[in-house]
């Protein structure tokens, strides 16, 4: 285990030191100690190793992540995990706004709540949220799930694309052109996935779910939709 | 950009630290706001005394002999304390009002940075740590405060552009974020009698505030009402006398992390400015909701 003191070191210390770990390493298991809410902990990792953020990050924890899988042992700042590639990102707290936004790939974990746009912009990653997550999540999301065990905010899946969206309690509104959709048997079956990846399986059961999605009216200006704009 | 820190006691065992803990939290948010820095703190009151807080591009000319100059005018002893760019007059109360008549004629350049029975506000341009450092926050002692630090966007990097604005006695509001109609507002508080200094959007959302809070309603009303007549982004955190409020506009971009222990209740822009809080570690942390308002009186 190679421990690392963010207060004492400094975070480009800790980051180069990241940075550095390609392909096979020994040093595959790390703990960040003392990151009193930095920004950019362990942005841009590219190993397949396991860190240990103990405490709550600011600004933009894991973001970029490629293979590893970061803990963070608090909660997150704004834009954990951003533009995500692969990997897996677990946050035992609470994530701030615009969690995910933009992940291309991986899993993101949040046990607590996420607040606004959560997975904005989102294109692959899927994202498992075992709280409730905020107003305008999932805004123009292109690809990949969210799994919402809890209530979403206003205006879910505003403008939204071919991310499918899954959420067990209340939607306070749904954003322009998103709508529910039926659940078929291939839903179910990526929700059992993704609660047992998510380790949510134990809280919630994929029939407890509804699905939401694109009305796809939006994807091109079409004149007779202009009023949903 | 701009960063946003407060405190406010609960516990009076931690009174004496308020100006330390604030200076502490105000640093850490320096790259949030590194143009300008400023500070409010209720110091508590004395009794039959109130307290104006000035300000002074030239200190040394226009502090000389202002308490005796003060005291002529108003009948009254007037007790001068300097501290670099400001100076705090203790008044007695019934003559708050002629004493800051005299000022204007006294020393015409003189601007007030507030008045009431408890509060004191410190603010100037350059880094926060300077700005702490040239007041000497860390020794003030005090029931709550809130301090500011500003990367400016709608007006000019001045003193007067600085954060806290107050415009109502022993209030004050510090924000983050841009408004978009604070002309017209300021249009309309004018004609309402309200008075300005500046043309900051901010100073603005102050005297709403502040005439609504002259109109009888509450602090919490007030702040609501921030809400449905002011466009734009905002953070707004707002202290009184006896009071500590936040409210954040509905797409509450300006971030906001608070927390709350048996001790004080804190805010900060980011979680970083409150990682040195005592016992922060079993403190309640939450994010304010957006055009929700908080706020806790004693």
């Amino acid at each position: 285990m190679q421990s690392f003191d963010l207060a004492a070191n400094g975070l480009r210390a800790l980051n180069s030191a990241l940075h550095g770990l390609k392909g096979q390493t020994n040093m595959t298991a790390w703990e960040i100690i003392n990151p009193k809410g930095a920004h950019a902990i362990a942005a841009g990792v590219d190993a397949p190793v396991d860190i240990t953020v103990r405490g709550s990050t600011g600004y933009y924890c894991a973001g970029m992540n490629k293979q590893a899988t970061i803990r963070i042992k608090g909660s997150a700042g704004p834009g954990v995990a951003e533009n995500m590639m692969s990997g897996t990102v677990i946050v035992d707290g609470d994530a701030s706004q615009y969690a995910g936004a933009t992940g291309r790939g991986g899993l993101l974990v949040i046990k607590g709540n996420a607040s606004s746009r959560c997975g904005i912009s989102m294109k692959g990653i899927d994202i498992v949220v075992h709280g409730n997550i905020g107003h305008m999540s999932c805004f123009m999301a292109q690809s990949g799930n969210i799994v919402v065990l809890g209530d979403a905010g206003d205006a879910l899946g505003d403008s939204l694309y071919e991310a499918r969206l899954f959420v067990r309690g209340r939607v306070k509104s749904l954003g322009a052109d998103c709508i529910e959709k039926e659940m078929r048997p291939e839903h179910y079956a990526i929700l059992e996935e993704l609660l047992r990846r998510g380790e949510a399986d134990h809280k919630a059961r994929p029939e407890q779910f509804r699905r939401y999605g694109s009305a796809r009216k939006l994807y091109n200006f079409n004149i007779d939709n202009a009023s949903a704009y | 950009m701009c960063g946003i820190v407060g405190l406010f006691l609960k516990d009076p065992a931690l009174e004496p630290k308020l100006g330390a803990m604030l200076t502490d939290m105000l640093i850490t948010m320096t790259d949030r706001g590194p143009d300008s820095a400023g500070i409010a703190i209720y110091s508590g009151a004395k009794d039959g005394l109130g307290k104006i807080t000035i300000q002074s591009a030239q200190p040394e000319v226009d502090f000389k002999d202002l308490d005796l100059d003060l005291k002529e005018a108003i009948g009254q002893p007037v007790l001068l304390m300097e501290k670099s760019t400001h100076a705090v007059l203790e008044v007695p109360i019934s003559q708050i009002e002629a004493a800051r008549s005299a000022l204007s004629h006294l020393r015409p350049n003189v601007k007030i940075m507030s008045v009431g029975d408890s509060i004191e506000i410190f603010k100037e341009v350059g880094l926060p740590r300077d700005v702490a450092t040239r007041f000497q926050v860390a020794k003030m002692a005090g029931t709550h405060g809130i301090g500011h630090t500003r990367m400016a966007t709608e007006s000019a990097v001045t003193t007067m552009g600085a954060h806290p604005f107050s415009t109502g006695s022993d209030q004050c509001l510090v924000h983050n974020g841009s408004l978009s109609n604070h002309n017209g507002v300021r249009r309309e508080l004018r004609r309402a009698g309200m008075t300005f200094e500046t043309e900051n959007d901010t100073e603005v959302a102050a005297a709403f505030i502040s005439h609504k809070l002259q109109e009888g309603e509450g602090l919490g009303q007030a702040m609501e009402a921030t809400l449905t007549d002011l466009d734009g982004f905002f953070t707004f955190v707002v202290g009184t006398k006896n009071g500590f409020g936040v409210v954040r506009d509905p797409i509450a971009c300006k971030p906001a992390v608070m927390a709350e222990t048996d001790q004080y209740v804190a805010f900060g822009s980011e979680y970083r400015a409150l990682v040195n809080l005592p016992n922060i570690e079993s403190a309640r942390v939450w994010e304010p909701e957006p055009a929700t308002v908080y706020f806790w009186e004693r």
